[in-house]
């Protein structure tokens, strides 16, 4: 069984709220002083994923590939780490201020350029945009089946079934293979990688590719490929101001409430 | 002229809820533009809702109907949606971000040579352009942005638009799109419903909810019994479902549950901001958290600073006293 995962680095979705900042002229977050960026974690729990399926199936290889600028080769040495066999990092100036649509196009190429697996897995969105959208526009391009959303992947004889969070539960999806996967964060803990792994994976090599050796045009991806533009980008604001009801003992502060929520005809 | 079409969804042979708010938000959207306003449904038994559709917004409603579509798998409704797109010619496609909206909205842009823009909270005429404010970074952000392609598909979240006031005098011409058959190669074979008793999460009024804090599943039931009193629906955070003290479905945030009550009642919930991208929208949190420090204090009206175990039965009896 061969899977290539997709993965992506971004700021650490957990920096305190407090440390988040945004540069609205420049339309973009601002690195948080001693926070470092990371793989995003639906993306770990993909290349867990992977190596389970690699494992059920007793051969194979899971490669990983990550597009964007320098700091992506940490989002492949993280997977390499964890157990991941070869990483691809796809870097280019013209990649730069690209969307969702010139990402999938570009991350499409490269899983041809490098070989169709038999599973592709992505997260279920990358936890810096929340979009969602990448995994299931690279199963279009590719034309191949996809199943979104996921807490369980199991192989079957004739191909995958799969366990899909929605809203009211769970449902079951077959899918053969070759076919497109995105997982959700019910699907566990990804494994932590050892110290030893990390030592070795440092010493692996990562291929670097750029437009031009997957065959596209620098007209086609980055920003000036892009299908979606940003005009602003702004963090809100809460305007409320707490009321912390006082009282001597939990009575007099249930009561306290209760009289509050009445008195602001809330209930 | 600017059309704007719904894909919408119907269960029960009602349309959902959001989808009434997304009409109501196209309704809107098409008089800025100056253009209609079409409604595609795609599913089995859809004729109450497609009649209904006319009063809730829609000028035309086009209607995928068949028993093979009763439930939703990407590759039954794909070429059905592109049918739709393809015959009602719309400037603008607008879908519920659901668990159908989710999956089917980027492969259908995709397919029609275009992009979008998920889970947007406000929408916006600029131009022929669609201007939607989403959130982002886990709900410490947001952006604006527009679809510069066509058609610009943009998904809605929940409770982000009004839908119209009912208005019987008007209907909408109803066109049957043809269903055919095709071959599945990823089939749904299984579906498991969530326990869920009492009031549903999206639809509740007031939401209790739990956290990390309660310190194991069995505080759960206490939240049960409280919302027993008060009609509620019971959530969770996160680190709550995790733990498996309260299954997934009961999940609010960024990655559950959207919900938008009157009242929503954080219980040892610290606040962070993927949760908070979850019920940030109810118009009143009310916190009880032993951290007088904690976030959840930033966005909650009224707050009690102490143990939940102590609080919990205090306050069960006095709102049991105040809604009697
Ligand atoms: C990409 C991503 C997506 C995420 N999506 C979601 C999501 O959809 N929903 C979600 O909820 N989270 C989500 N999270 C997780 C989120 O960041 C937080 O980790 C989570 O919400 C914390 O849950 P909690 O508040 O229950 O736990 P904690 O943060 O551990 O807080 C527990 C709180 O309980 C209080 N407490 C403890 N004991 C008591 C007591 N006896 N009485 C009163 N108070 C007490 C503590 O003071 C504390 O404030 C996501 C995270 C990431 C990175
Ligand atoms: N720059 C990237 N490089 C590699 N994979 C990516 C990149 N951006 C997104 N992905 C993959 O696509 C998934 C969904 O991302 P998104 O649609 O941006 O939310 C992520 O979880 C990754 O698996």
């Amino acid at each position: 069984m061969n899977v290539i995962v997709c993965v992506k680095q971004i700021p650490d979705p957990e920096t305190p709220a407090a440390a988040f900042k945004v540069d609205e002229q420049a339309m973009q977050v601002m690195p948080a002083q001693g926070i470092s960026p990371v793989i995003s974690p639906f993306d770990a729990q993909a290349v867990e994923a992977a190596l389970r399926i690699k494992d059920a199936a007793g051969e194979g290889s899971v490669q990983v590939i990550s597009l964007g600028p320098d700091s992506a080769r940490d989002a492949i040495k993280h997977s390499l780490a964890m157990g991941a066999d070869d990483g691809f990092h796809l870097k280019d100036a013209a990649f730069e201020g690209g969307d969702a649509w010139t990402t999938a196009l570009t991350l499409s190429k490269a899983i041809q350029h490098v070989g169709l697996p038999d599973v592709l897995i992505f997260g279920r969105q990358a936890a810096d945009w929340d979009q969602g959208t990448v995994g299931s526009i690279v199963a279009e391009l590719l034309d191949l089946p996809s199943a979104t959303v996921l807490r369980a992947v199991e192989l079957t004889d004739g191909g995958i079934t799969v366990s899909r969070v929605v809203a009211d539960g769970f449902e079951t999806v077959e899918l053969p293979t070759p076919c497109v996967l995105t997982i959700s964060n019910e699907f566990g803990d990804p494994r932590y990688p050892q110290l030893r792994q990390i030592m070795l994976a440092a010493r692996k090599q990562v291929v670097e590719l750029g437009a031009s050796d997957l065959g596209l045009d620098a007209s086609e991806v980055g920003a000036a490929g892009a299908r979606i533009q940003m005009h602003a980008l702004f963090q809100p604001t809460s305007d409320v101001e707490v009321e912390i009801i006082e009282g001597d003992t939990p009575d007099e502060k249930a009561a306290g409430l209760v009289n509050a929520l009445r008195a602001a005809k809330i209930l | 002229m600017a059309r704007i079409l719904v894909i919408g969804e119907a269960d029960g042979g009602e349309l959902t809820a959001p989808t009434l708010e997304i009409l109501g938000g196209a309704r809107r959207l098409a008089s800025e533009l100056g253009g209609d306003v079409a409604l595609g449904l795609i599913g089995a038994g859809l004729g109450s809702a497609a009649a209904a559709a006319g009063s809730a917004g829609a000028d035309t409603v086009y209607t995928a109907d068949s028993e093979s579509l009763s439930v939703y798998q990407t590759e039954s409704y794909l070429p059905l949606a592109q049918a739709i797109v393809e015959q009602s010619a719309p400037s603008v496609v607008l879908m519920a971000q659901s668990s159908m909206g989710r999956d089917l909205a980027p492969r259908l842009a995709t397919r029609l040579g275009s992009a979008v823009v998920m889970d947007a909270l406000g929408l916006e005429v600029d131009g022929d352009r669609v201007k939607a404010t989403r959130s982002c970074y886990g709900g410490n952000a947001r952006q604006v942005v527009t679809v510069q392609t066509d058609p610009q598909l943009i998904t809605v979240r929940a409770k982000a638009q009004d839908p119209m006031a009912p208005d019987a005098s008007r209907s909408a011409e109803v066109i049957a799109v043809e269903v055919g058959e095709r071959e599945l190669r990823a089939r749904t074979t299984g579906k498991e419903l969530a326990e869920s008793e009492g009031v549903r999460l999206e639809d509740a009024e007031i939401v209790v909810s739990g956290g990390r804090g309660l310190g194991g599943p069995e505080a759960f039931s206490d939240l049960e019994r409280l919302a027993g009193v008060l009609q509620a629906a019971v959530g969770s955070s996160r680190a709550a479902c995790d733990l498996g003290w309260y299954p997934p479905s009961q999940q609010v945030g960024l990655t559950g549950t959207v919900v938008s009550p009157t009242l929503y009642l954080a219980i040892a919930i610290s606040g962070a901001s993927q949760h908070m991208a979850g019920c940030g929208g109810s118009k009143n949190i009310v916190a009880i958290n032993k951290d007088p420090d904690a976030a959840i204090f930033n966005f909650a009206r009224f707050g009690i600073v102490d143990d939940y175990k102590k609080v919990l039965p205090s306050l069960e009896s006095a709102l049991a006293a105040a809604l009697e």
